[in-house]
């Protein structure tokens, strides 16, 4: 079966060996060690890593699209925040009458402006399958009529990752008005219970965790899957040269689509683990540098690799946690210091100066020794050259 | 100013209308004193007589006393009765002049004060009274407000005094004002030939006479008058119509401003610039560092800031291009990361070493105010500045590209590098040059932005997606396009706004943005001919 191809290859037994050790390991710590033993890992440790296992899903799903597939995404920030909101607005559902207004229907803050019944999109958030459907349908739809107008007119290159960026900033603006109905600059918070268990008490907060965990290994081994598929091989043969594959005959802007359709939906798991975790979600996820920043991550692990994700990822986000709390003035030097140090000294990322050479990426061969730091470039050799196809 | 519309006993107005012109000064402190002494009084009919006696009394401080008691500023020391006003009425003790001498008179704790209070049929008596008094006074501007403000408050008595002030009255503004505010006077009488006079006039007061005659009980003033105010609201809807047009311009020349920098750098280039909105950003500072070189010369600093925030976004451009761009050739996506990175490093560096606080930059008087084009419409100065701005450095950003050996060069490279490196060009140099021209008019647009908004930190972040947006709509590489997109991007979003509101006008903008990408990927104007083959 495709799905267990990728238990084969040893890059992926490592990393979930690795992952799962990891999350073993964690738990044990947390569990097992009384809280004044040095190797104690206190609860709130664990929701941080938490936190970073679900930064790390949203990281592998953009290095699904960038890597494989060379598109520059600069908005799957909106599609994890999408995920997000699809769970917190099953949280608030849950909070019932124990709202400040106590409500029993509605959320404290349209109770606030004076609204007198849900508006439909809220409807059935109450019923957790239906809120799970949602977390993965809701971002895969934008995603799919997103991709479907953008790669069936052959937008690619800069453009495509200008008008991303372009979807999640008026997506952010959106969020914001408070005639949304999805809380406006608060955004959704106070939440009490996820499917009946306490938000609040530590093994909550541990399942979630590892929930995050496995998460996180089932989004990297349906990546790898799709990568070692022949759809995998076509995505690359698009990123390394769409219009040749295009003249083999493949309906380029189709594998385009699926990619970009599962990539979005893996960032909505994202989204939803990382809401209950972290306890609020607001518009400022939407922002177009959270999702920027997460394109950093995947350069800083090293792009087209998945396991360079996970790594860049919780990487930049445990140096934000140190810097923030140490310093926080020099948080934005490092970042932006990083950004450019990366891509002028790193093309590879941190991947690359392992040197790890996995069977897995055999792939990488004649096209990319010419071109190897950047497989994004398409076909041509400048840059505004992304759509010269189009107007053909 | 808010108007009060009052009942002025017609009778004080007449005598106040005779009297004024030959009062003799008669500043006598004892009488002076007594006057005031009547306001000291708490019922209000009293204090209206009191202010009654005041105007007719002739005395030359009647006015100044009168202001300050419009604004709560005549008071009067408890112990002593004397009366002083205030000049600042903050903290616990208050810096006051005497009310008689209006010599200073040190300050004194604000309890032991007391305030001369008025109600509002106190209010407008006086307002309506200032206005007439201010129909003798020698400053056009001031007569001119004070006959907009008798609008609609002439009665009776003040009729016979205000056409013998219309015989001598020497300016044609404050003539035709005091005739309408008499024809409005007619109206409400029943005059329909008053009808005439008071067509076309956009004042709201006019238009409330012209409304309320509409109700009268004879048919053939209300028609007549129905007729005037459908004139009216169509002479008001073209002029709503302009002024969205106007802001509507105003904001797509900052969007122009904005993005014409990066059309070079960018559209020209090919390099996708993210630090551009900090250009932007380090234009306005250098605007606001200018004003704290030159304090007091608000002016001076603004014409000098313009050569200045040229050269330095130029330099920070010259920076970028070497320090970053150039080892990212024909990598834009990677380029488009960097430079990222680049914004964040100069974002937090003006956040250190300036303050993360908004700074203020002020205006020159030559640019602050607004152009009247008539009485409903208004064009707000530093808006026209900066719309005439944008369009110079349009020009000159044409005639650079098109005429000088620079713009031929960067032509030449951006079409077919080698071919023009074997021409004799030295391309890295006009790289360097290109980037710096676009960055230097990023500069330039933060210090037209710097006359508009506040400075801060955050300013060109807010720029740098609708930049990115004008380009490429307007098609990359065309500055023509540039031009007619942010022109036109800032026209739709002013018609929005008043529909869906003004973020819901941005959302609808980005939405039809995206929309228009899918269907035309080269933007308004695409290149054509070999230009094309990029």
């Amino acid at each position: 079966m495709w799905l267990s191809r990728p238990f084969r290859e040893r890059s992926t037994q490592l990393f979930l060996g690795v992952l799962l050790a990891a999350l073993a390991a964690v738990t044990f710590l947390n569990l097992a060690l009384p809280a004044d033993n040095p190797f104690h890992v206190s609860t709130y440790t664990v929701t941080l890593l938490g936190k970073y296992l679900s930064y790390a899903l949203l990281a592998v799903a953009v290095d699904l699209v960038w890597g494989y597939l060379g598109i520059l995404s600069l908005g799957h920030g909106a599609f994890f925040a999408l995920g997000g909101y699809a769970m917190g607005m099953y949280l608030m559902r849950q909070i019932g009458d124990r709202g400040t207004y106590g409500d029993p229907v509605l959320p404290d803050f349209m109770v606030f402006l004076d609204w007198d019944s849900l508006p439909w999109y809220w409807l059935g958030f109450d019923m957790p399958w239906f809120a799970f459907l949602m977390v993965i349908l809701a971002p895969g739809l934008l995603a799919l009529v997103f991709g479907f107008l953008a790669f069936r007119s052959r937008v690619t290159g800069v453009y495509l990752s200008i008008i991303t960026q372009a979807m999640t900033f008026a997506l952010m603006l959106a969020f914001f008005r408070n005639e949304m109905g999805f809380g406006g600059n608060n955004g959704l918070t106070d939440f009490r219970e996820l499917l009946s268990f306490d938000l609040r008490s530590d093994a909550t907060r541990l399942g979630l965790f590892i929930a995050t965990g496995i998460a996180l290994a089932l989004g990297y081994v349906i990546c790898r899957a799709i990568v070692a598929s022949k759809l995998g091989r076509v995505s690359v043969a698009t990123r390394d040269a769409e219009a040749r594959t295009r003249f083999l005959g493949y309906r380029v802007e189709r594998f385009q689509l699926f990619v970009f359709v599962v990539s979005a939906m893996l960032a909505g798991v994202a989204g939803a683990l990382y809401v209950p975790q972290v306890g609020i979600i607001n518009p400022s996820e939407f922002s177009p540098i959270f999702s920027i920043e997460v394109v950093l991550w995947v350069a800083l692990g090293g792009r087209g690799t998945l396991y360079g994700a996970v790594i860049g990822a919780i990487l930049v986000n445990y140096a934000k946690t140190v810097f923030t709390g140490v310093m926080p003035d020099a948080w934005l030097f490092a970042l932006g210091g990083l950004f450019v140090l990366v891509t002028v000294f790193l093309p590879k990322g941190i991947a690359g100066l392992l040197g790890y050479r996995f069977r897995g990426h055999r792939f990488k061969g004649r096209h990319s020794k010419r071109r190897s730091s950047a497989p994004d470039t398409s076909t041509s050799d400048t840059s505004t050259s992304g759509t010269r196809e189009a107007t053909a | 100013m808010r108007m009060i519309r009052c009942f002025v006993p017609g009778l004080l107005l007449c005598l106040l209308i005779g009297l004024v012109p030959f009062a003799q000064a008669q500043n006598d402190d004892a009488a002076g004193q007594a006057l005031l002494e009547a306001l000291a009084v708490s019922s209000y009919e009293a204090k209206g007589e009191a202010i009654e006696s005041i105007i007719t009394s002739g005395d030359e401080r009647s006015r100044r006393w009168l202001d300050e008691l419009l604004d709560g500023k005549l008071q009067r020391h408890k112990d002593t009765g004397r009366f002083v006003i205030v000049l600042e009425n903050r903290g616990r003790n208050w810096p006051v002049i005497d009310a008689l001498s209006f010599e200073e008179a040190g300050e004194m704790s604000r309890r032991d004060l007391d305030r001369i209070g008025i109600n509002n049929a106190l209010r407008g008596q006086l307002q309506s009274a200032l206005a007439v008094l201010d129909l003798y006074t020698d400053d056009v501007d001031d007569r001119r407000d004070a006959a907009r403000e008798l609008l609609g408050s002439v009665d009776a008595a003040m009729v016979e005094p205000l056409r013998e002030l219309i015989g001598s009255e020497d300016d044609a503004e404050v003539r035709r004002l005091l005739e309408q505010g008499l024809a409005i006077h007619r109206l409400n009488e029943g005059d329909i030939e008053a009808i005439a006079e008071l067509e076309g006039s956009l004042n709201s007061r006019v238009r409330a006479a012209l409304n309320s005659a509409t109700q009268s009980d004879d048919p053939l003033v209300a028609d007549a008058a129905s007729a005037a105010l459908l004139d009216i609201e169509q002479k008001l809807r073209i002029n709503s119509g302009l002024e969205t047009l106007y802001f509507g311009l105003s904001l797509g020349s900052v969007l122009v401003l904005a993005a014409i920098g990066l059309a070079i750098t960018f559209g020209v280039m090919g390099v996708i610039n993210m630090a551009h909105g900090e250009l932007i950003m380090l234009g306005a500072y250098t605007t606001w560092g200018m004003q704290q070189l030159l304090p007091g010369q608000p002016g001076l600093s603004l014409v000098l800031a313009i050569p200045a925030g040229f050269a330095v976004a130029a330099l920070a451009g010259i920076a970028i291009e070497r320090g970053v761009i150039q080892f990212l050739k024909g990598r834009p996506l990677e380029t488009l990361l960097a430079t990222f990175g680049v914004s964040l490093i100069l974002q937090q560096l003006v956040r250190t070493v300036i303050s993360p606080l908004n700074r203020t930059v002020v205006s020159p008087e030559w640019m602050s105010g607004s152009l009247m084009i008539n009485e409903g419409l208004s064009l707000t100065l530093n808006r026209l500045f900066v719309l005439g701005f944008a369009l110079v450095v349009f020009a000159c950003l044409m005639l650079v590209m098109r005429r000088t050996r620079l713009g031929l060069e960067v032509r030449a490279v951006t079409q077919n590098r080698a071919m023009a490196r074997a021409m004799g060009i030295r391309a890295t140099r006009v790289d360097i040059m290109t980037f710096a021209l676009g960055s230097g008019v990023a500069g330039l647009a933060g210090v037209a932005l710097s006359q508009l908004t506040n400075v801060g930190p955050n300013l060109g972040q807010n720029y740098i997606i609708d930049s990115f947006m004008v380009v490429v709509f307007g098609g990359v590489g065309n500055l023509w396009g540039t031009l007619v997109a942010g022109l036109s991007l800032g026209v739709i979003n002013q018609v929005l706004e008043p529909w869906v509101g003004a973020v819901l006008a941005k959302i609808v903008v980005l939405v039809f943005i995206i929309l228009f990408i899918q269907k035309r990927p080269r933007g308004l104007f695409p290149q054509k001919g070999r230009a094309a083959e990029g």
